[in-house]
C-alpha cells in the first residue's frame, strides 16, 4: 500500500531518475570508461551551463510562460562582462554587471509580457534577436579572449576535486528549491501558471511577480555567461545558439508542463544531467554529431509521450 | 397547424443533479415557440439537447413523426435544427459569404474554391431575408445584429426547418430588434418553426405564439400567448413551495461597513448606490446581464470605475486592484469557483493559504507546519470532506471545493465578503452548511454582499434585497416585503405594484 503510494504520487520522477539510470548503465556496458569519476564530474562540468539556464526557464515554464532570448542574453552579458574584464575592471566587479545585463534584459521581458501584455513567445523572440544584436555590435562581430587566471578559475578550478562550475551549479539549484517550494515567489509561480485569473483575485500581483521571473531567467543567462567565457578563456557574440532549446527540453524532460502550473527543480537537474549523459556517452560510442541530434530529438518527444501516458493513467 | 417537433417526457440528469425533469414539448410549423424560465430553470439544456451538445438521459425526440436520437451538432443541421447562440460563432476575419458556406463551401471542376459562386449564393440568401448585408464584407466590420442576421442566412442555406435563437435581442438596439422581428416575421409565413428564448416579457408578447414556462427543471405550463399576462407568467416562472432549508438567524445590525455611491463603470454599471452594515446579508439579484457580477467586480478592484465613490469606515477609498481590496478587508467568492476562485492543481492546504500566504510564513519562509494547521482548522471548522491537506482541490466534490474557496477568505479575516452565486451546483447538505457559515459571519460582525440568481436563496437568507436590470438598481426591498414574484417584476425591468 505503502509502496504504491509513493509510486503513484511519485511515478513521474521515478520514471525519470530510471530513465537516467539505464542510460548510465547502457552506456557503462559500452564503454567501461563512461562509469568512472573523472568521466561523472565532466559529465557534470559539461551540464552546468545549460542545467543553469534550465533553472530559470523551469520558473518561466511553470507561470506557463516560455523564454527563447536566454541564449542571446548569455551571449550580450558575456561580451559586456568581457569588455569589462580587459579593462582591467576588478572581477567580481565585471561579473556583478553581467548579472546585471542579464537580468536588466529578462526584466524587459518580463515588464514586455506583465504590462505590455505580449504573448511570452513573441516578446522573448523579440529579445533573442535584440540581444543577440547588441552582442554583435557591442564587439564588432569579434570575439573578447584572454583573461586573468584568477577569472578562468571559476570554471577550470577545483575545490576538493570537485570542478568549481559543479558547485555554482548545485548551489543554484538548491536556491532554486528553495525558492520554489518554500517563499512567496515559489508559490505564486505555481499558482499564476495554474489560474491566472483565480490568482489575481486572490490578491496575487502577477504583473510583479512575472517580471521578477523574468528578470531571474535573465540574472540565470549572466551566471552561465560567466561560466562560459571562463572555461572558453574567451567570449563570442554568437555563443549560445539554440541553448534555449537545451534548456527547455532540460525542463520538459524533468517533467515541468509547457501548459504551467506544473514543475519541479529536481526533476529539471534530471533531465539536464539525462541531456549531459547522452551527449557524452554518444561521443564516447563515437556517434556522429549529425546521429546525435536526431538520438536527442527522439528522446526529448518519447520522455514527454510518456509523462502524458503516466498522467493519463493517474486520471 | 401541424406539428413538427415533439419532445416527449425529456428528463437529463448530471451527476448529482436533475436539470430537467419529465419535460415535453410541441412546437408546429411556423410558429414562434417561447421558453421560459430563471436561470437554471433548464433553457439551455433543453437548447443543448435540441443541438446535439448534450445527450437526454431519457424521453423520446418525434420530428416529423419520427422518433430521432440527435447524435451530435452537425446531425442537428443535417435534420434541419438551426441554433443560433448568444455568443455568434462567426469568424472575424473572414467574409459573409466564407462563414455561411464554412466547411461547404463549392468548388470549381479543377478543386478550387469557387469564391464567385460562394459570394453570389451567399447574396441570395441575403436577399431573400431583405437584409441590407455585402457578402463580400467581413465578419468584424457588423454590428451585433447584422452578424445574427448572417447566422440566420447560415441557418437557413442550411435548411433549417427549426431555428432555436437563445436571447437573441439581448446586444441589440431598438431599431435592431425591430428588425430582427421583421426577419422572424418573414421566416414564420415560410414556415420555418423558432424556439425563442428570452427575459424581456415585452417581446414576448410582441412575436411570441406559445410560450412554455419551465421552473427547476420541470415543466410549469404551456399557454397561448394571447391568453396570459405578464403577471400570470412571473407567477408561473418564479412560484414554488419555500422549503425550510433557509437557516438565516436574527441579524445583529451594526454600523455601516461600505457605502458606495453613484458608481459607473465601462462595463455596464450606472449609478449605483447602496450602503451595506455589519452584520447583515445584502442580497443582490439580477438576470443575466443585469450587472450583479460587474458590481462585484467593480467593488473589489478588478474593473475600472469611471465615476462615483466607495466608502469603507467611513473613510474614501480609492481600490485599483484585488491586491488593494485585500488591505481593506474584502473578499470576493467568485460565480466560478474552477476557473477564477480555486488553482485545481494544487492541495487543498495551498489553496486555502493562497489570500494570506503571510500568515504562514517565518521571517519570509513559508512554514509547512502552519500552513497544514490553518488549512485543518478549516477542515474541521466548515465540516470539508477530503483525505487530508494534501489532496489536490481538482479531486473534490464541488460542494468542498466552495469550502475550499470560503476557507481562503476566511482566513484573510476580512470584514466584508461579496459571495457570488455562493451555492451554485452543490449539494443541497453543502448549501445548508454554507448558509450556517454566513450566519456565523455576520454574527461576528461581518457583513455579506449575496450575489444570487436562485430567488429562495435570495428570500431565505437576506436581510434587505436589492435588484437589478441592465446595469441599474430597479428595487430595494427589505428581507420582509420581498416576494419572488416582486422581485422578478423588477429584474424584468418592470414596474410592480401590489
Amino acid at each position: 500500500m505503502l509502496i504504491k503510494n509513493l509510486w503513484s504520487q511519485n511515478a513521474r520522477e521515478l520514471g525519470t531518475v530510471l530513465g537516467l539510470v539505464g542510460l548510465s548503465l547502457f552506456f557503462w556496458a559500452w564503454s567501461p570508461y563512461f562509469l568512472t569519476i573523472s568521466n561523472l564530474l565532466n559529465i557534470a562540468q559539461q551540464t552546468s551551463i545549460n542545467a543553469i539556464i534550465a533553472v530559470g526557464l523551469t520558473f518561466v515554464i511553470i507561470t506557463a510562460g516560455i523564454d527563447l532570448s536566454v541564449g542571446s542574453i548569455m551571449a550580450f552579458a558575456g561580451v559586456v562582462m568581457a569588455s569589462l574584464l580587459q579593462a582591467d575592471l576588478p572581477i567580481y566587479l565585471a561579473i556583478i554587471i553581467g548579472l546585471l545585463v542579464g537580468t536588466g534584459s529578462g526584466i524587459v521581458n518580463g515588464l514586455l509580457i506583465s504590462y505590455g501584455k505580449l504573448p511570452p513567445f513573441i516578446s522573448t523572440l523579440g529579445m533573442m534577436s535584440v540581444a543577440r544584436g547588441a552582442a554583435l555590435l557591442f564587439t564588432d562581430g569579434r570575439p573578447i579572449s584572454g583573461f586573468s587566471s584568477d577569472f578562468r578559475f571559476i570554471a577550470t578550478g577545483e575545490i576538493f576535486y570537485i570542478p568549481v562550475p559543479v558547485i555554482i551549479m548545485i548551489v543554484v539549484y538548491l536556491l532554486a528549491h528553495f525558492v520554489l517550494t518554500k517563499t512567496k515567489l515559489g508559490r505564486y509561480t505555481y499558482a499564476i501558471g495554474g489560474n491566472e485569473e483565480a490568482s489575481l483575485l486572490s490578491g496575487i500581483n502577477v504583473k510583479l511577480m512575472k517580471t521578477i521571473i523574468y528578470g531571474l531567467s535573465g540574472m540565470l543567462s549572466g551566471l552561465a555567461a560567466v561560466l562560459l567565457t571562463s572555461r572558453l578563456n574567451s567570449a563570442q557574440p554568437i555563443a549560445g545558439i539554440m541553448y534555449e532549446l537545451d534548456a527547455i527540453a532540460a525542463a520538459v524532460i524533468g517533467g515541468t508542463s509547457l501548459m504551467g502550473g506544473e514543475g519541479k527543480i529536481s526533476g529539471t537537474l534530471i533531465g539536464a544531467l539525462i541531456m549531459g549523459v547522452l551527449r557524452n556517452g554518444l561521443n564516447l560510442l563515437g556517434v556522429s554529431s549529425f546521429i546525435q541530434q536526431i538520438v536527442i530529438g527522439s528522446v526529448i518527444i518519447v520522455a514527454v509521450l510518456v509523462d502524458m501516458a503516466i498522467k493519463k493513467g493517474k486520471n | 397547424m401541424k406539428t413538427i417537433l415533439e419532445l416527449k417526457n425529456i428528463r437529463k440528469e448530471y451527476p448529482g443533479v436533475v436539470a430537467l425533469d419529465d419535460v415535453s414539448l410541441m412546437l408546429k410549423k411556423g410558429e414562434v415557440h417561447i421558453l421560459l424560465g430563471e436561470n437554471g430553470a433548464g433553457k439551455s439544456t433543453l437548447v443543448k439537447i435540441l443541438s446535439g451538445a448534450v445527450k437526454k438521459t431519457n424521453g423520446k425526440i418525434i420530428l416529423l413523426n419520427e422518433e430521432i436520437e440527435i447524435k451530435n451538432p452537425k446531425h442537428a443541421f443535417q435534420i434541419g435544427i438551426g441554433i443560433i447562440y448568444q455568443e455568434l460563432n462567426l469568424i472575424p476575419h473572414l467574409t459573409v459569404a466564407e462563414n455561411i458556406f464554412l466547411g461547404r463551401e463549392f468548388s470549381t471542376s479543377s478543386g478550387i474554391i469557387d469564391n464567385q459562386k460562394i459570394n453570389s449564393e451567399a447574396q441570395k440568401l441575403l436577399d431573400e431575408l431583405k437584409v441590407k448585408i455585402n457578402s463580400k464584407s467581413l465578419i468584424k466590420d457588423l454590428g451585433i445584429a447584422q452578424q445574427q442576421m448572417v447566422e440566420v442566412a447560415k441557418a437557413l442555406s442550411l435548411n433549417a426547418k427549426i431555428l432555436i435563437m437563445d436571447e437573441p435581442t439581448s446586444a441589440l438596439t431598438e431599431n435592431e430588434i425591430e428588425e430582427l422581428f421583421n426577419i422572424i416575421d418573414k421566416l414564420k409565413a415560410q414556415g420555418v418553426s423558432i424556439i425563442y428564448i428570452s427575459h424581456r416579457l415585452d417581446e414576448l408578447f410582441e412575436i411570441g405564439d406559445t410560450v412554455t414556462i419551465l421552473r427547476d427543471g420541470k415543466l410549469i405550463a404551456t399557454k397561448v400567448i394571447s391568453e396570459t399576462t405578464h403577471h400570470e407568467l412571473i407567477t408561473m416562472m418564479v412560484n414554488r413551495e419555500l422549503k425550510d432549508q433557509f437557516p438565516r438567524i436574527k441579524p445583529k445590525i451594526g454600523c455601516e461597513l461600505l457605502c458606495v455611491e453613484r458608481l459607473t463603470t465601462a462595463n455596464r454599471l450606472s449609478n449605483i448606490s447602496f450602503t451595506l452594515n455589519a452584520g447583515e446579508i445584502l442580497g443582490v439579484y439580477g438576470l443575466l446581464g443585469s450587472g450583479r457580477t460587474e458590481l462585484a467586480r467593480a467593488i473589489f478592484g478588478v474593473d475600472e470605475i469611471l465615476s462615483g465613490n466607495i466608502r469603507i469606515n467611513g473613510e474614501f477609498v480609492d481600490i485599483k486592484s484585488p491586491i488593494e481590496a485585500i488591505k481593506y478587508g474584502i473578499a470576493l467568492l467568485t460565480e466560478d469557483r474552477k476557473t477564477q476562485g480555486l488553482i485545481l492543481e494544487l492541495d487543498l492546504q495551498k489553496n486555502v493559504s493562497l489570500a494570506s500566504l503571510s500568515e504562514v510564513t517565518t521571517n519570509g519562509i513559508l512554514s509547512n507546519n502552519k500552513e497544514r494547521n490553518l488549512s485543518e482548522k478549516y477542515i474541521l471548522d466548515l465540516n470539508i470532506k477530503t483525505t487530508g491537506s494534501q489532496q489536490k482541490v481538482r479531486n473534490l466534490s464541488g460542494g468542498n471545493q466552495q469550502k475550499v474557496v470560503l476557507s481562503k477568505w476566511l482566513s484573510t479575516k476580512a470584514k466584508i465578503y461579496i459571495f457570488d452565486e455562493p451555492t451554485r451546483g452543490i449539494d443541497v447538505g453543502s448549501k445548508v452548511e454554507i448558509y450556517e457559515i454566513m450566519n456565523r459571519l455576520t454574527d461576528e460582525g461581518a457583513a455579506i454582499i449575496m450575489i444570487s440568481s436562485d430567488l429562495p436563496e435570495i428570500l431565505g437568507m437576506s436581510d434587505r434585497i436589492m435588484v437589478m436590470h441592465q446595469g441599474k438598481i430597479t428595487a430595494k426591498l427589505s428581507g420582509e416585503e420581498a416576494t419572488q414574484e416582486s422581485i422578478m417584476h423588477y429584474a424584468l425591468g418592470e414596474h410592480y405594484a401590489n
